[in-house]
């Protein structure tokens, strides 16, 4: 089963800790400048969206990258980096519609989600439960049964 | 590791900026962020100085735990000696400043001297510069965090500041960042202004690592954040309601001071309260609420984003509050609204917005216009002072009035930016000022809470809920229950509580976690991180020797045992109706044993045989 990472901003509190079990994972630190994942503040609506790599089937990055350097993993689907073949050319960072691919001047490559492997530590810090990483097929799941139980008739039209 | 083991000392009577390293060996008994500010404060101005004066000095510093994925690590605070109470200050703030620093590569911050023209400091990882700040003088908070921001075209930069109110020297201004997050008590923004320091902006992208043992740190760090998520109050009434959970609780056991403490018990408690915030309102639908937010790292998330109602007379024609922005928490909302007798949860909202764009403290500033309306109703202020304004308990356009005069620095503000203390004073009612060392209380009844009392009077920053927040046990039972009415075992309680704090408050994490972790939750995670002993026995003599030096620090500024009081009225005039009728404070009986408790003298300084105790 392919999963994919849920991403729900109204749960979402701000307080970064995706951040920096994403920059953990990959470099050792806690860094919010070098995680995949971003956490935005919209102050004056008092609203906060995390937002990632959504890891597209027909990836841009994948298709505009002159070397290979971007590959499938088999085993969750993720659009994976190799350093050893980057050139740091940001020819995907153009490419990517969502601007979840990014040139990293640490390193001269560019860097975007992996989903850890396959256990994404953004989704397993989060408290809130605004990251998961569920079954791709039923990102949809939890609005579709918020929107079903308000078609539901009321309980006393139905015992009559 | 975690400490950077770096600090930035910047001399702002020269321009200088440079690097130096951090003395470990105090960082081991100290451990960060207050306590080792306050050691180097303490080692470094005399505490009978000018606190407005360039020999003052100003620390912006972290904890060792700063910046790492500990739940709540994104503390730092600002120590200095207070202009408001003439004592040490430490004020802590959340947001997302402190864990920059750390990013940048830096413990802590020592500002020394004072600039001639106003200035702001710039760092960016090691590239740190003092810039020109001519054109931000005069603006405010929000303004300054937004041009700085258009300025260095960076959305990363983290921004604290010091408002209008500071420049004009209200002796309770604040240090605010990310807008709406300060370090509130005590002027410590006052003391920033006096330096002609407008601004910290700061940047970091290295990050922190080098844990002492990564893989026990990240083990201590998932327990503590399951013991959080299960704890009833860090698990879901702070996330939920706030801390403004306490406004009806508080109320309905009798110890919820209303009208610059004349009275205990506020009929207005529940429009002003947590459930009041949540009720959608009539003009829009909406409720004042908009959501929680956490600071850095924080997995309790008690923060309160709310708006005003447009429609409100205070901001009806003023569409720049109109958004969200920080809302109220509980001792803000307790001092702006019971401690005023007013009711109005936009009005109130709405002035501690104000408080947020032009950094004053909201405890303070609620508190002082509560002596100001008792002198008002006596007849010893009136409407030639005022300006006009009917400044009588309850009246919520004059209160709103009297906010703008304040931030205007116009009519009756600058009476309002003395404090209480300084006010009371000048009007020959000295009596009616609300405070300890010159610091308002803050929204508990030390004569319904007898533990409170105690905490106020030997609180080595003036009268404050942080340093041993025994409400705690004595109204929620946590960790223990004790009986609020009970003077019995409190000396011991206060003690064990503020020397926690003074622990937990130099780590780098928020008090509110000490609802649900003891010392075995916490001493584990700093251990782990830190070179040291931080066993729960060395963190907790690591504690008591942070409270000592903080007194220390006070003797020396001039302090002694008779400053560990109250107002006459708490001492004398008893709780007139409710659960907690007939009660006085009891410090007089508190205040002996908890000096022998402590190893101090009979007018409460610190002995010699404690001091060598402490390694002092």
């Amino acid at each position: 089963m392919q999963k994919s990472l849920h991403i729900d901003p109204g749960k979402c509190t701000g307080c970064l800790q995706c951040e920096m079990a994403c920059s953990y994972e990959h470099t050792g630190t806690f860094n919010p400048s070098r995680s995949f994942i971003k956490v935005f503040t919209f102050h004056d609506e008092g609203r906060f969206a995390p937002y990632t790599c959504t890891q597209c089937d027909e990836a841009w990055c994948m298709r505009a990258c002159p070397v290979d350097a971007i590959s499938i993993d088999a085993s969750t689907g993720a659009k994976v980096v190799s350093d050893d073949k980057c050139v740091g050319c940001k020819v995907c960072t153009i490419a990517c519609p969502f601007g979840t691919i990014n040139y990293a001047q640490t390193t001269g490559k560019v860097v975007k989600c992996d989903l850890c492997g396959g256990d994404p530590q953004c989704a397993a810090a989060c408290p809130t439960d605004a990251i998961t990483y569920i079954d791709a097929d039923w990102t949809g799941y939890d609005r579709m049964m918020a929107s079903a139980a308000k078609s539901l008739p009321s309980a006393e039209t139905t015992a009559g | 590791m975690s400490w950077t083991r770096k600090i930035l000392r910047v001399n702002l009577s020269k321009g200088s900026c440079t690097s130096e390293p951090l003395n470990m060996e105090w960082a081991k008994q100290y451990l960060g962020q207050r306590g080792l500010a306050s050691k180097y404060l303490s080692e470094e101005i005399d505490p009978k100085c000018d606190a407005l004066g360039p020999d003052n000095k100003l620390i912006m510093a972290t904890g060792p735990l700063t910046g790492t994925m500990a739940s709540t690590a994104g503390r730092y605070s600002v120590i200095c000696k207070s202009p408001l109470t003439g004592a040490i200050a430490c004020s802590n703030s959340g947001g997302f400043l402190g864990a920059e620093l750390k990013f940048a590569g830096w413990d802590m911050i020592i500002f020394e001297g004072k600039s001639e023209k106003p200035v702001y400091l710039l760092v960016q990882d090691d590239k740190v510069e003092l810039r020109d700040a001519s054109h931000l003088w005069g603006k405010t908070v929000w303004e300054t965090d937004d041009i700085l921001h258009q300025t260095h075209q960076d959305p990363q930069l983290r921004v604290a500041c010091v408002g209008r109110t500071a420049e004009n020297g209200c002796l309770y201004a604040a240090i605010v960042n990310d807008k709406h997050r300060a370090a509130g008590r005590s002027g410590v923004g006052t003391v920033m202004a006096s330096k002609n320091l407008k601004a910290v902006a700061v940047r970091g992208t290295q990050g922190v690592g080098n844990l002492e043992d990564a893989k026990t740190f990240m083990a201590a760090v998932d327990a503590g954040k399951g013991v959080l998520a299960e704890n009833a109050v860090t698990g879901q009434g702070l996330p939920a309601y706030g801390t403004q959970v306490l406004m009806n609780v508080i109320n309905g056991v009798g110890a919820l001071p209303a009208r610059n403490m004349r009275d205990v018990g506020f009929e207005g408690a529940e429009n002003i309260s947590a459930e009041a915030m949540a009720e959608p309102r009539a003009s829009d639908g909406k409720p004042n609420l908009t959501t929680n937010a956490g600071c850095f790292s924080c997995t309790i998330a008690c923060g309160r984003i709310s708006t005003v109602d447009k429609t409100h007379f205070s901001v009806k024609d003023k569409p720049q509050y109109h958004g969200a922005s920080g809302g109220l928490e509980y001792e803000a909302a307790w001092a702006l609204g019971a401690d005023t007798g007013i009711d109005d949860l936009d009005a109130l909202t709405y002035v501690n917005f104000l408080c947020n764009e032009d950094g004053f403290d909201p405890i303070t500033y609620g508190a002082t216009v509560a002596a100001a309306m008792e002198m008002f109703e006596e007849g010893v202020i009136t409407t030639k002072e005022t300006g006009g304004i009917e400044l009588k308990f309850g009246n919520t356009e004059a209160f709103v009035a009297v906010t703008e005069a304040l931030v205007a620095n116009e009519g009756f503000g600058p009476d309002l930016a003395l404090g209480s203390k300084r006010l009371c004073e000048k009007y020959g009612r000295p009596e009616l000022s609300m405070t300890v060392k010159g610091q308002e209380f803050p929204a508990y009844d030390p004569r319904g809470i007898q533990g409170m009392g105690l905490t106020y009077a030997t609180s080595n920053r003036g009268a404050c809920h942080l340093r041993s927040y025994t409400v705690s046990s004595e109204v929620l039972g946590l960790p223990i229950k004790t009986e609020m009415g009970d003077a019995e075992g409190k000396p011991e309680l206060v003690k064990a509580f503020q020397d926690v704090t003074a622990l937990v408050d130099s780590a780098g994490l928020c008090i509110f976690t000490t609802f649900a972790w003891g010392m075995d939750n916490i001493a584990p995670q700093i251990d782990a991180a830190c070179e040291g002993d931080w066993s729960v026995e060395g963190c907790m003599e690591a504690g008591e020797r942070i409270w000592n030096m903080e007194r220390m620090f006070n003797t020396a500024a001039g302090f002694t045992g008779k400053d560990d009081n109250l107002p006459p009225r708490l001492m004398k005039e008893a709780i007139k109706s409710g659960p907690t009728e007939g009660q006085v404070s009891r410090l007089d009986e508190m205040l002996p044993q908890y000096y022998q408790i402590r190893g101090w003298t009979e007018d409460g300084t610190v002995t010699k045989e404690t001091q060598q105790r402490l390694s002092l």
